[in-house]
């Protein structure tokens, strides 16, 4: 027999191995942008994070309809990727569902499982191409998913469903042919979902089926390698970025913010305490800038943050200023932040200026009017799913505007004056503080 | 019993210091626990369940300032630093251990943030020291009277709840009224918030449809309860003004959990 489909197979996983290890590594070096950030203590407690919100998929259960469609194509596509191992080995050596023999009864169950998942998977992206375009669930229809993030969303949708179909008429055919006796093919004794659509190709000749069922094989091993590169240039990245966020996630109580040692170095010198105990001993080679204007001043965790986020929109849908119809939405935040930092990165690769292109994520992607509406309440870090800590990045940009640009709105800038001059975001006399206690005998009883 | 004919007793530290005692806590009073009109009344209702259950406090008195929690997140670091190195040079110099406030936003600040400057205390909200006097049967609820049977909301404040996952406290505070919780349909870790974090308190918010505090009132006044429970000077300003706009301020109370207990007491 020809090897001629064998040396093809192997061009094609080549060729698709080669392309991700390329994307894998643009990916990993532009989120290399951002700056250090320890985040690898506690590794018990980050394992079981792991496990809990993106293993178990805990913070999905918070909204139970989407959860159990979402959580039949999480199981599926982790169940049905096993098969994927029968369908390199078989193409790297010729052969026919090689671990059929081996496995016997065993393989026609783990079929049917895959075959019911493959259904599930079906229905689960039919439900959710209704609730994108035809139902219009808010959160997944605002402007900012105008364009490609649309098109992307859907797209992932329907390639889910051509591979689900490919994998169930490779199985109708194949078993046509088997019961035909057609050599190579090997009955499984009783697929029930292709099995009940196997008329449809009832009057082909053998031939016929032959093609259709190597067309099949083809179309979803090569449909799944195209899909895995197509991830990396996605909003879907989150099947993988998923497990190291919530890795990488926030330990601490959400209310706390990051205390900014080169601040305490200088406040240290001019209250003239330089000996007191700081946080970090040893000083930094650069000061840098204070606080976030674009992708290089924040953190490789929140950059990984933006590239694992799947535009699902919980955060906004639970956002207060956006919910009362200010310009502000977390989500947009994630996804300005990728899409700069894909520029800066392309930028780069193009040997053009990268950072020092003229533009920046703040001005050019946020406005100052989106940070201001934050209410840093955390709804949004608590409504993701996947742990996507959007309020640093906005707690960044407000430091970048208050201490290098002294731009923050003008009743900040006064409330500012009052906490140096009164020691009371209020203007009161700081004399007046304990006044109320003169009160409390007064009251007529 | 009565405790009208009582006198108050607000010692500082300093006071106290002088006289060779060091108290069990410190309250931590807070900005708008000094200066909000409308607020003092919960600053005084806590001091009058530390004195009536005897506990040894004191306050900073003059010598608080603010924790810097607005300048923070309003970006201003350093205005940050400023504060709360001087605050902890002022704590460390009393010796203080424990601290209580019933601001979420100083709480937040003193637990959370402080250690990273050097200062370390044992911080309480309100919430939780009132949880704990009732727990010890140190406060008994009497019970009945204006409140008996009424329905009662809770606000989350989102420096308490989401930020550092204090959602029991006041509700267990609650409870131990006579009274009926009704939750909004947004609460605990899905609690909307009042629109004044973040140091919005301090400035007009952003153009959009609606203010925050309206949308979060109405979601309260849906719950038919005739008092908003809070448990932040932030939030008892802003759901206030919300009831005010939505003219019910005569049918619909918002209250503070200390001055709940305070009335219940009769106090």
């Amino acid at each position: 027999m020809s090897s001629l489909p064998q040396i093809l197979f192997l061009l094609v996983l080549g060729g698709a191995g080669y392309l991700l290890y390329r994307r894998v590594s643009y990916l990993r070096q532009t989120m290399m942008l951002g700056k250090p950030a320890s985040r690898t203590d506690n590794p018990k407690e980050r394992w079981k994070t792991m496990a809990l919100v993106a293993f178990g998929q805990k913070k999905m259960f918070k909204r139970l309809g989407p959860a159990l469609l979402h959580l039949v194509i999480y199981i599926s596509f982790v169940v049905i990727n096993l098969e994927v191992l029968e369908f390199i080995i078989d193409g790297l050596a010729g052969t026919h569902r090689i671990f059929a023999p081996v496995l016997a009864g065993f393989y026609t169950t783990a079929m049917n499982i895959f075959e019911i998942l493959a259904l599930g998977v079906l229905v689960s992206c039919l439900f959710f191409l209704v609730r994108r375009n035809i139902t219009k669930v808010p959160r997944l229809s605002s402007a900012e998913l105008k364009g490609w993030p649309k098109l992307d969303a859907n797209l992932i949708l329907w390639i889910e469903i051509l591979l689900m179909l490919a994998i169930l008429t490779m199985n109708a055919t194949d078993q046509l042919l088997a019961y035909r006796g057609v050599e190579k093919y090997i009955p499984l004794g009783g697929l029930w979902i292709s099995g009940s659509f196997q008329w449809l190709f009832d009057g082909m000749s053998n031939a016929s089926l032959v093609f259709w069922e190597r067309f099949a094989w083809w179309f979803h091993i090569i449909g799944i390698l195209g899909f895995a590169v197509y991830v990396t240039y996605s909003k879907h990245l989150h099947i993988f970025l998923a497990f190291p966020n919530t890795w990488y996630a926030n330990l601490e109580p959400k209310g706390k913010m990051p205390n900014m040692d080169v601040v305490t170095r200088e406040v240290q010198l001019m209250l003239g305490l330089q000996n007191a105990p700081s946080g970090n001993e040893t000083a930094p080679a650069e000061v840098g800038r204070f606080g976030a204007k674009d992708i290089n001043d924040l953190s490789w965790v929140n950059l990984m943050n933006a590239f694992s986020c799947t535009e699902c929109g919980r955060c906004t849908a639970e956002c207060p200023a956006n919910i009362t119809g200010k310009k502000l939405s977390p989500r947009k935040i994630m996804m300005d932040t990728r899409d700069r930092a894909e520029e800066v990165s392309q930028n780069i690769k193009a040997g053009k200026k990268g950072l020092d292109d003229g533009k920046s994520l703040l001005g050019d992607y946020i406005s100052q009017e989106e940070i201001n509406a934050c209410t840093s309440c955390n709804a949004c870090v608590e409504a993701c799913p996947i742990n996507i800590d959007p309020l640093s990045i906005i707690l960044e940009m407000r430091r970048y505007t208050a201490m290098e640009e002294s731009g923050s709105p003008a009743q900040w800038n006064a409330m500012f004056q009052n906490v140096e001059t009164s020691f009371a975001p209020w203007k009161f006399a700081p004399s007046d503080r304990f006044n109320w206690a003169s009160e409390i005998n007064k009251e007529a009883k | 019993m009565s405790m009208n004919n009582t006198t108050y007793q607000v010692p500082t530290m300093a006071e106290k210091t002088a006289a060779g005692e060091s108290p069990e806590v410190l309250f931590w009073v807070g900005c708008a626990g000094s200066f909000d009109e409308r607020y003092k009344a919960v600053t005084l209702a806590f001091v009058k369940i530390l004195n009536k259950v005897g506990i040894n406090f004191a306050v900073l008195g003059e010598e608080e300032t603010c924790t810097g929690d607005p300048a923070r997140r309003a970006g201003n670091e350093f205005l940050f630093q400023m504060q709360a190195m001087s605050n902890i040079q002022v704590l460390d110099g009393y010796q203080v251990k424990k601290i209580v406030t019933a601001c979420p936003h100083c709480f937040n600040t003193l637990k959370n943030e402080y250690p990273a400057l050097g200062g370390n205390y044992e911080v309480m909200h309100h919430s939780q020291f009132l949880q704990g006097l009732i727990n010890e049967g140190k406060i008994v609820m009497k019970g009945g009277g204006s409140f008996k049977g009424k329905k009662i909301t809770f606000h989350d404040s989102c420096f308490l709840g989401r930020a550092n996952n204090v959602y029991e406290a006041p509700r267990d505070v609650i409870k131990a009224l006579d009274m009926e919780l009704v939750e909004m349909k947004r609460c605990r870790s899905k609690g909307l918030c009042c629109g004044a974090g973040g140091a919005q308190m301090f400035k007009e918010p952003e153009k959009g449809k609606k203010d925050i505090n309206i949308e979060r009132t109405e979601e309260a006044l849906k719950t038919g309860a005739q008092t908003v429970a809070v448990g932040c000077p932030f939030c008892l300003t802003m759901m206030a003004d919300g009831i005010k706009n939505k003219e019910k301020e005569k049918e619909v109370n918002v209250l503070d959990l200390a001055e709940l207990i305070a009335k219940d007491q009769n106090l």
